[in-house]
């Protein structure tokens, strides 16, 4: 263990409403792997819904001990959104073996949590499992879409005094996860860490557009038009990387990977809302020919008159590229005259 | 005669409770719940109908590959789209991916780490075991995770990332690779398969697919200690146990067949109960007289399922529909799929004990050895500088469904498109056929049915039989009622 302080922290994780998927992106953590970078930060996996060897009346045994206030929890982690529905019941989601709606349990157990952090976009402002009309009447832990709230209320502060930690994606980097629970561990996050949609700072002060393969395509505005183009996504194909704070192009996933190097858009998937775009996720919307959603910080005249220069000084080598599925011409080389 | 719930039934992924009534130290009824409602299929109603392919692989995050695919095929049915051969190959590639990591989390992470229970400790091979398979702790942990890791750096490549890839169209993928990115491939395969015949295996993928029968596979197992390899083990602790008694159901498998290519299907589809039979899609009806769903007057094929979620039904305990095929219970996943494309191994193990819970895993192993061999056949045939996707128009109004095997077994999805928008989408995962709940005519499901007998030991309060045979399905909750 690492940390100064020799007591373990105890975590408990839990699901709700949402698809598993960002537990199943943290077992892909390397270099090291999970469970070294638990051991790492001290932590002491109380439960894990598909690590655990125990389940059913053990859990609950446990989750008594938790909320009676006979045993300390550090860090209480949601994946996958709180469920309200049908009415208001919470009765979408009974925790098995139990007839209360998990959404009770929930609540009583953050009151007890020295951290309460939510895992993903779900937990974090609702997600995916409230797009279209929010059928199972899902909301975050502390925030319902963009608007601050949700399951545990605006003024929400867990025992150690911060908010709810917002580790939104869909899915989460296993480091984004990792990385925050040893700050926690080395007592290096604090409310500063935090930007205002309550997302570590760690990897949302980065946009996406940061080290995105395409960026001499964007820079001379050289588009796709369709999939599996090479050209910039941002004109047509719905990109958001240059709205979207996440640091997927230089960090990468599984190795060398990141959603505009599997050849599609970013859709902003750290955002509250992004489940609803309002357009077609794949499908620039437009008026007049220019994209509605401009990059951050950049004000719609320099874009414009940015771009239509930039258009004006494509390369051949970028305008034959951008509509090609591979390299057809490469960079020239300059040959120095002897 | 008691009445037991039992929940979170965890190690699976997603949410389950069983709940059982026992009878002079037996099982003598189950039911299956599953008790979370997210409601895709209203989601996915008056949507673009591409958008699909970014709220569907969110449906689960295991089978998050398998989702995408199905709505690729879906939609490529309805806009009359096929893939050149390199999307083919690629989208192969990335199913294969997702389906063997799968495997190899449910025989590591889920399934064996029960052998190491407290209950087992008087047993010869407990040790061995627990040092093995224990949760969490066990050495298998570590060293499982990161061959899954390295092995998907694959669907890094050629996916951009999992879960949640954008990169399966219904014309092919949207990542064409480059001739380095081919050798890199191969070069991930190598790795992965020197993790499989070192580890898992103990000896070479080519001599675990050569076993052809219930003697032969004895003895293979009798060639080495247990301890040399984690087939060898399970085998062992599988014979100590009687595992080919356990978990019954009714025998009656379906497989939709996957991994086309140019025409064929590495596993073909159909269904097998002693003898092979064709599969009809018309012929699949959902049944929803025991789920919390407004109750209609029949049951429906998918492409006229509703989806009206509904918790005051008096007979409902479930959030899973029934699907049944001619009216029948079915069992799908890999042995379901091996039987029916005719491995003569799993041929023979189903013909001398049925479905139950030590064939189920064998299927699942053997399937892992198969299916990273044709991997190794498909990288090579990849032709980088060749298209990987093709385009097509969107038709306003058309009918579409795709059918594909996940890890779990079959998967399909059913959708209507008018004036370009969803009318209607159904999906029908593998849990919802192996978990479903009763029918109209009180027909239990495929675990319902395979929990029927199972022992209890004195004292248990989550018996342990019933931990094997529910993870030996490998539910994934998630996609069963989505």
């Amino acid at each position: 263990m690492n940390r100064s302080d020799p007591r373990p922290l105890n975590l408990l994780w839990l699901q709700s409403g949402g698809c598993g998927g960002c537990s199943l992106s943290l077992l892909g953590a390397e270099s090291p792997d999970l469970f070294t970078t638990l051991s790492a930060a001290g932590i002491n996996l109380l439960w894990h819904p598909s690590l655990s060897e125990q389940g059913g009346a053990d859990l609950h045994r446990l989750l008594q001990t938790i909320i009676a206030g006979d045993l300390h929890l550090d860090l209480l982690c949601l994946e996958g959104a709180v469920i309200q529905g049908p009415n208001g019941s919470g009765l979408f989601h009974r925790l098995s073996g139990s007839e209360r709606p998990m959404r009770d349990w929930i609540r009583e157990l953050a009151q007890r949590a020295e951290h309460v952090i939510a895992v993903g976009s779900c937990a974090a402002y609702g997600g995916i499992t409230t797009a279209g009309g929010n059928p199972s009447e899902a909301c975050g832990l502390q925030y319902e879409g963009a608007k601050s709230g949700g399951l545990l209320g605006e003024k929400f502060h867990s025992l150690a005094g911060l908010p709810v930690i917002n580790i939104a994606g869909c899915p989460i980097h296993p480091n984004w996860v990792l990385e925050t629970l040893l700050q926690i561990a080395l007592a290096d996050l604090g409310a500063s860490e935090l930007d205002e949609l309550q997302r570590p700072r760690s990897y949302a002060n980065h946009l996406v557009h940061h080290g995105c393969p395409r960026n001499e395509y964007y820079e001379f505005k050289a588009s796709a038009e369709k999939s599996s183009d090479l050209g910039c996504l941002m004109e047509n194909m719905g990109c958001l990387g240059t709205q979207a704070h996440a640091d997927c192009n230089t960090r990468l996933w599984n190795g060398e990977g990141s959603c505009l190097r599997g050849g599609y858009a970013c859709i902003n998937c750290t955002a509250p809302g992004f489940e609803e775009p309002g357009h077609p996720f794949t499908r620039t919307p437009k008026i007049a020919g220019i994209p509605i959603g401009l990059p951050i910080d950049m004000p719609k005249a320099w874009f414009v008159a940015l771009a239509s220069l930039s258009k004006a000084a494509t390369p051949a080598r970028l305008k034959n590229n951008a509509h090609a599925d591979h390299i057809r011409v490469a960079p020239g080389n300059k040959v120095k005259d002897k | 005669m008691t009445r037991r719930i039992i929940g979170p039934f965890n190690r699976v992924e997603g949410d389950l409770e069983v709940q059982l009534q026992i009878d002079d130290g037996r099982v003598s009824e189950a039911w299956v719940v599953s008790p979370l409602y997210r409601g895709f299929e209203q989601i996915l109603q008056g949507k673009d109908p591409l958008d699909a392919l970014v709220y569907v692989p969110r449906i689960c995050g295991i089978c998050s590959v398998s989702q995408s695919v199905a709505a690729a095929y879906a939609l490529a049915d309805l806009q009359e789209l096929t893939p050149p051969p390199n999307g083919e190959l690629s989208g192969n590639l990335i199913l294969a991916c997702e389906n063997i990591a799968d495997h190899l989390t449910h025989f590591y992470l889920f399934f064996m780490p029960d052998f190491a229970r407290e209950i087992y400790r008087n047993e010869a091979w407990f040790p061995a075991a627990e040092a093995r398979f224990k949760a969490i702790k066990g050495s298998a942990a570590r060293q499982v995770l990161q061959a899954r890791a390295e092995f998907m750096h694959l669907l890094g490549l050629l996916a951009g990332k999992w879960p949640h890839s954008l990169a399966l169209q219904p014309g092919g993928t949207s990542r064409a690779i480059e001739v380095q990115e081919k050798a890199r491939i191969v070069a991930i395969l190598s790795g992965f398969r020197q993790f499989l015949e070192q580890v898992l295996f103990g000896d070479s993928l080519e001599n675990v697919i050569a076993l052809d029968s219930a003697a032969a596979l004895d003895n293979w197992a009798a060639q080495a200690a247990p301890g040399s390899s984690d087939l060898r083990h399970f085998l062992h602790i599988a014979e100590a146990l009687d595992l080919q008694d356990l978990g019954r159901a009714a025998d009656q498998f379906m497989s939709y067949g996957v991994y086309a290519d140019q025409g064929q299907c590495l596993f073909t589809g159909g269904t097998w109960n002693g003898a092979p039979g064709s599969l009809d899609q018309t012929r699949i009806r959902e049944d929803i007289s025991h789920s919390w769903m407004h109750q209609q007057n029949e049951a429906k094929h998918p492409f006229d399922g509703v989806t009206l979620p509904s918790i005051d039904e008096t007979d409902a305990y479930s959030w899973c529909k029934a699907p049944r095929l001619d009216g029948l219970v079915v069992e799908v996943g890999a042995l379901a799929r091996q039987v029916v494309n005719g491995h003569p191994l799993i041929r023979d193990l189903v013909a001398q004990s049925g479905g139950n819970v030590r064939n189920r895993v064998v299927a699942r192993l053997l399937e892992i050895a198969r299916v990273v061999v044709a991997m190794e056949g498909w990288v090579h045939a990849l032709r980088p500088k060749e298209a990987f996707c093709h385009h097509g128009k969107m038709p306003d109004e058309a009918q579409g469904y795709g059918m594909i095997e996940a890890a779990r077994g079959s998967l399909g999805h059913w959708l209507k498109i008018k004036k370009g928008r969803i009318l209607n989408y159904q999906i029908i995962a593998p849990t919802t056929w192996n978990f479903s709940p009763r029918d109209a005519q009180g027909a239990p499901g495929a675990l319902e049915q395979a929990l029927i007998d199972a022992p209890v030991r004195d004292g248990e309060k989550d018996p342990v039989s019933v931990q094997h045979i529910v993870r030996s399905f490998d539910p994934c909750m998630a996609c069963t009622v989505h």
